[in-house]
């Protein structure tokens, strides 16, 4: 075990996989230099230019070369560097990658990875800022992960880089220094299992990556109420725990799923459709969400905040939720 | 090309009695670069093609009982059925792909090119595209990403005059695609593709500079497509006189003539076209009496993470 920020742990995890197996390599812009957030620092002393490969500006080569190098027996971690910019690549992503493998009739793989910095970091602005990890669990060949803390980031980094299928792995810029215990070695985090982050029994708090920690501190707040929330860390949204959240409502009997994207057409929606479909019985009041408006982000600090979810709103959903 | 002439004639009458299912885009006219490039291509060298792909396919050697079957949507089919025309493919026979998307095959290859570069292997990759894809953004970033990493893939550039069904010299600014390639400094030629020879030995030439580390090439070969876009195309947007005189310039038949003029006998070639011909009615009798793809063929090879068998509903 060590203390490790969510940067280290997911570095940690790219070395220690990179040393297993010499058919992993990371391809995206800056990666000499250490990647935009650090995230490769160190690694390209390691495993040379060829295996840390720098890229030009160019998201969809990125990607489809990828595609290419997978299909031909590599395991290529792609950076795309910011989920905004990672749209030049839909097509390579989308319409190949996540594609190939069916429409070839299973003659070929696509082991890769894509890493897609989410989320909202430092008055960022509207194509910097983004969570779009819905749409991905929307195309049939994906694996979504979006992770919240610095094992996860290790542990699940690692099992996305094992996976045979095209995983797209979203890591959240605001948690880049965020510290937390990681395991030494071999820690691989099953994909597809949630996390209680706080147990509890009034009621169910579905969230995933950044939000999580939000959702953490409203339970706190709750807490001073004496309203014990439970708090669900999906961890990867596809494939999602359904079970882990289903047996969680049938104790708590409230769901309230809080994310950091945009609340329309949100995964958030996903989860509550859901729940109400095969829980009905056990609610004891109706499924809440929060999430963004439907806006772009905002620059200065004061409009970003305005799509923000906070504590205070968890808080006042989860009162609410609980009747007087 | 005989065989490739006799399989898109079967497949247009397939078409005809409804066994092909979705589009098709006839490489009728364009023979020769198919044949004059995977002639000089090694069993374990990789080609990307496009959505106009049958000819290539079967050039690079992969079974036309199974591409048929494809074609009709059935078991038996190189992708079991789930692909059809456009996304033919043998991975067998290192064909890794038609593509439905105009373009996407160019990145794909330079990432195949770049895996043989990491794994230091000596496979050549070559990429055909159409003078379409020329326009698009993933022709600049493939084949700028080649020239920077110096990749072993050979870009065929098959320039049949038409994007989709409009004339591509009236939506090309500039010189076109060799002038487009050497700007990024890779080496281009230039061939008539209806000439089977030429190509052939252009194709050899620039093979043998890729193979000892000369980095990317680019071959455009001019050529015209003789059907329309696809099969349900009746190409109204050209004249008739110009399809005539198209025909005139057709490389299966100019190959007839260059095989007479080196001493072939005219009975020696009607037996060569006999044999393609009662290969593929064979090949179109057997995807014929292929039965349709169970249907857990739907849910297989999705992923194994959320594997729509257990996750999808």
């Amino acid at each position: 075990m060590a203390r490790l920020s969510y940067a280290e742990a997911s570095r940690q995890a790219i070395a220690e996989e990179m040393r297993r197996d010499a058919t992993v390599w990371a391809v995206g812009e800056d990666l000499g230099r250490g990647g935009v957030f650090g995230q490769y620092k160190g690694l390209v002393e390691e495993f040379g230019p060829e295996r840390i490969a720098d890229a030009p500006i160019s998201e969809a080569c990125i990607m489809g070369a990828a595609v290419g190098a997978a299909m031909t027996g590599t395991r290529p971690i792609v950076e795309l560097r910011f989920s905004d910019f990672a749209l030049c690549a839909v097509d390579e992503l989308v319409n190949q990658a996540a594609k190939a493998r069916y429409m070839f009739g299973g003659q070929g793989r696509v082991p890769l990875v894509v890493r897609e910095p989410i989320g909202m970091w430092r008055s960022s602005a509207a194509q910097h800022s983004q969570s779009l990890e819905g749409w991905y669990t929307h195309i049939p060949g994906l694996v979504v992960i979006a992770p919240s803390t610095p094992a996860d980031n290790k542990g699940l980094l690692k099992a996305a880089i094992r996976c045979d299928d095209p995983v797209v792995y979203l890591e959240h810029k605001n948690l880049w220094p965020l510290e937390g215990e990681v395991p030494d070695g071999e820690h691989v985090v099953e994909i597809g299992k949630a996390r209680v982050a706080r147990a509890g029994k009034d009621l169910t708090i579905v969230s995933w990556s950044a939000a999580v920690h939000t959702c953490l501190a409203a339970a706190e707040a709750l807490a001073e109420q004496r309203i014990e929330a439970e708090v669900i860390d999906l961890r990867s949204l596809w494939p999602w725990d359904k079970a882990a959240v289903l047996a969680s409502v049938e104790r708590t009997g409230r769901l309230l799923v809080a994310h950091e994207a945009v609340r329309v057409g949100g995964f958030g929606a996903e989860v509550a459709a859901t729940v109400a479909e095969r829980a009905h019985g056990q609610l004891k009041c109706a499924v809440r969400r929060l999430g963004a408006p439907r806006a772009p982000i905002g620059y200065a600090p004061n409009l970003e905040d305005q799509v923000r979810v906070t504590p205070a709103q968890i808080v006042a959903a989860a009162r609410g939720m609980l009747g007087p | 090309m005989l065989r490739i002439r006799a399989f898109e004639e079967a497949a247009l009458e397939g078409l005809e009695q409804k066994l092909v299912l979705g589009a098709i885009h006839p490489s009728i006219g364009q023979e020769a670069v198919a044949v004059g490039v995977c002639a000089n291509l090694e069993p374990s060298d990789i080609l990307l093609s496009t959505h106009r792909g049958h000819g290539h396919t079967i050039a690079k050697g992969a079974d036309t009982v199974a591409m048929m079957r494809e074609l009709f949507g059935r078991e038996g089919g190189t992708c079991h059925g789930k692909g059809g025309s456009m996304h033919i493919a043998d991975f067998k026979v290192g064909m890794l792909g038609a593509n439905g998307v105009v373009g996407a095959n160019i990145l794909i290859a330079v990432g195949a090119a770049h895996a043989v570069r990491l794994k230091k292997g000596r496979q050549v990759v070559t990429c055909i595209f159409g003078d379409g894809a020329i326009n698009r953004g993933p022709f600049l970033e493939g084949l700028n990403w080649a020239g920077v990493w110096q990749l072993p893939i050979l870009f065929v550039c098959e320039d049949n005059g038409f994007a989709a069904t409009t004339r591509t010299r009236a939506m090309t600014a500039g010189e076109g695609p060799a002038a487009r390639a050497e700007s990024l400094g890779i080496p281009a030629a230039t061939v008539d593709g209806n000439d089977l020879l030429a190509v052939d030995e252009t194709v050899c030439r620039l093979l043998a500079e890729i193979r000892t580390g000369g980095g990317p090439r680019f071959l455009l070969c001019k050529t015209y497509r003789l059907t329309g876009h696809t099969g349900a195309d009746a190409a109204g947007y050209r004249s008739k006189e110009e399809v005539e005189i198209a025909w005139k310039g057709d490389p299966v038949a100019r190959l007839r003539d260059v095989l007479a003029t080196a001493g072939v006998k005219p009975a020696e070639i009607a037996e060569a076209e006999r044999a393609a011909r009662t290969e593929i009615d064979a090949v179109f009798d057997a995807a014929k009496a292929s039965p349709l793809p169970p249907l857990t063929r739907a849910f297989a090879d999705v992923q194994d993470v959320g594997d729509p068998q257990r996750e999808a509903f």
